[in-house]
């Protein structure tokens, strides 16, 4: 799940364990992802959110404030502000400034574009804010492939912005592919450069990434080489995202759990409430921040969370030794390959998810909804491009 | 850890209760950590106004024999900066 924790303190008393107390819920999220809008100028590949557009019926500033206002009553200590491009919001700072000035930290993620030496220094006057550059490869050859041309230049040039203005220690975050996974310590290297903190996290085959995941996501021998690379390297952040590698032998650090609806979740741009930001779709959506008792009352009440919040069956992984550990993996990657969230995870490192993948039919898969992929985008089969080649998804 | 000592929660810091006992995040180092049952939170919501560990311990009516244990959450909670130490000030007047 997206969270990245500093290990429990000791338990003193004997009984559940965190994990079952965490599985339970919590009386408000610890991790919560707030999108504060669809429309990006990039086109990524892998776009968890499919953002493109801006929706016209996005939260306004007073509905922002508003939200604000709860989670500061429910002591959601901080959010993850993303989008889309967040940027792109006329009030973007209006928004962040109120959070960070109402005890709700904010930590940020941004591909970049708009964070000129101005705006670096706007961000570096504020306390409780973390500013995180989403960058997917060491390369721009590597990176621009999967989030566009020009991408990795504007990325470069918002780190020696943000390092400029003294901003302090940022973040650089980047998804795990096939074809940056042999970049890894290449990324160290460019984060050592700007003292910047790694974060690395999973692929799942959430909104644009239904398309591009089958192309993208890393091979067997891959997960093992990353698993092996994330175990010698217990500072680098990972939300907790790589726990179905835990399988392999000695646990991540981590919870290792999916915390959708239980310490995670989403509110999006128009104010829906989503289990986790990698299941935008129908089935995962909780109520809105619009609705009756706002946020609180979705994350407290809803019919959804306290479904997820039953204890899981281990389903089809009842007999795997390593489910203690892996805990059949992510939902949100399950669902979008039509698998049952009984099934065990797509990459499942035992492959006990081969033959069930291949028992799909062919277009019988969800498609994420909503899509705000600008209209050239939409629809169209996304072209990966590397080293010269086109790569058609399927 | 010395016991004498007085200590408070950082003021950066806040408590979240929770079923199991409550969550507490530094706004500072941005750490967050879980305090794992409702006793270790009513020893540390009793730090700042007792004189020394021991008295909050006592205040909280934690038996001596399970001193040890709250010893080294409270450690821990010192580690990552949760709690401080009150420089110059203890315990013992004497
Ligand atoms: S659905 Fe997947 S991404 Fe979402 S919280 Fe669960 S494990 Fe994490
Ligand atoms: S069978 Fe299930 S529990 Fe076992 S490794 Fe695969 S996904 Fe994980």
């Amino acid at each position: 799940m997206p969270l990245d924790v500093a290990a429990p303190v000791g338990r003193v008393t004997k009984g559940e364990t965190l994990v079952d107390q965490m599985r339970a819920g919590l009386d408000a999220p610890i991790c919560l992802t707030w999108e504060l809008t669809y429309a990006c100028n990039l086109a990524c590949v892998h776009c968890l959110s499919s953002s493109g557009r801006r929706d016209p019926r996005e939260l306004s500033t007073h509905e922002c404030f508003a939200v604000v206002d709860q989670l500061r009553d429910m002591q959601v200590f901080y959010v993850n502000i993303g989008g889309g491009e967040p940027m792109l919001r006329r009030d973007f700072f209006d928004v962040v400034e109120y959070a960070t000035t109402n005890q709700v930290g904010v930590k940020f993620s941004t591909n970049g574009t708009y964070l000129d030496p101005a705006a670096a220094r706007r961000l570096a006057a504020l306390d409780y804010l973390d500013v995180q550059i989403s960058l997917d490869g060491a390369t721009a050859e590597v990176n621009d492939a999967v989030r566009g041309d020009g991408s990795f230049r504007a990325a470069i040039a918002a780190m020696d912005h943000l390092a400029g203005a003294g901003v302090g220690p940022f973040k650089i975050s980047l998804v795990v592919t096939r074809h940056n996974v042999d970049q890894l310590d290449g990324y160290v290297a460019l984060a050592d450069r700007y003292g910047a903190q790694l974060r690395v996290t999973r692929l799942r085959p959430s909104g644009r990434g239904v398309g591009s995941w089958h192309d993208l996501h890393p091979t067997q021998a891959q997960q093992r080489q990353l698993y092996r690379w994330l175990l010698d390297r217990p500072n680098v952040l990972t939300g907790d995202s790589f726990f179905h590698l835990s399988a392999l032998g000695d646990p991540l650090p981590g919870l290792n759990l999916c915390g959708a609806g239980r310490v995670v979740c989403l509110i999006d741009p128009v104010g829906d409430v989503y289990a986790c930001p990698f299941v935008i779709h129908d089935e995962f959506r909780a109520g809105s921040v619009r609705d009756d008792g706002g946020f609180a009352a979705v994350w407290r009440r809803s019919e959804l969370f306290s479904s997820l919040r039953e204890p899981d069956s281990p389903g089809a992984c009842a007999s795997c030794g390593s489910y203690d550990s892996c805990q059949g993996g992510c939902m949100a990657a399950k669902f979008f390959v039509g698998l049952d969230l009984s099934d065990p995870d797509p990459e499942c490192v035992h492959d006990h998810a081969a033959p069930l993948l291949a028992a799909v039919a062919p277009g019988s898969t969800p498609q994420s909804s909503p899509d705000h992929s600008r209209r050239a985008a939409a629809g169209v089969p996304v072209t990966l491009r590397r080293s010269g080649t086109a790569v058609r998804s399927r | 850890m010395d016991l004498q000592q007085r200590y408070r929660l950082h003021p950066q810091v806040a408590l979240r209760p929770e079923p199991f006992g409550a969550l507490a995040y530094h706004f500072g180092n941005r750490r967050l950590s879980f305090l794992r049952s409702p006793e270790i939170l009513a020893v540390v919501e009793g730090l700042d106004d007792a004189t020394s560990v021991a008295a909050a311990l006592e205040a909280a009516e934690i038996d001596a024999g399970r001193w040890a244990a709250f010893e080294r959450a409270l450690a821990t909670l010192e580690e990552s900066e949760m709690i401080i130490a009150v420089a110059g000030e203890s315990g013992c007047a004497a």
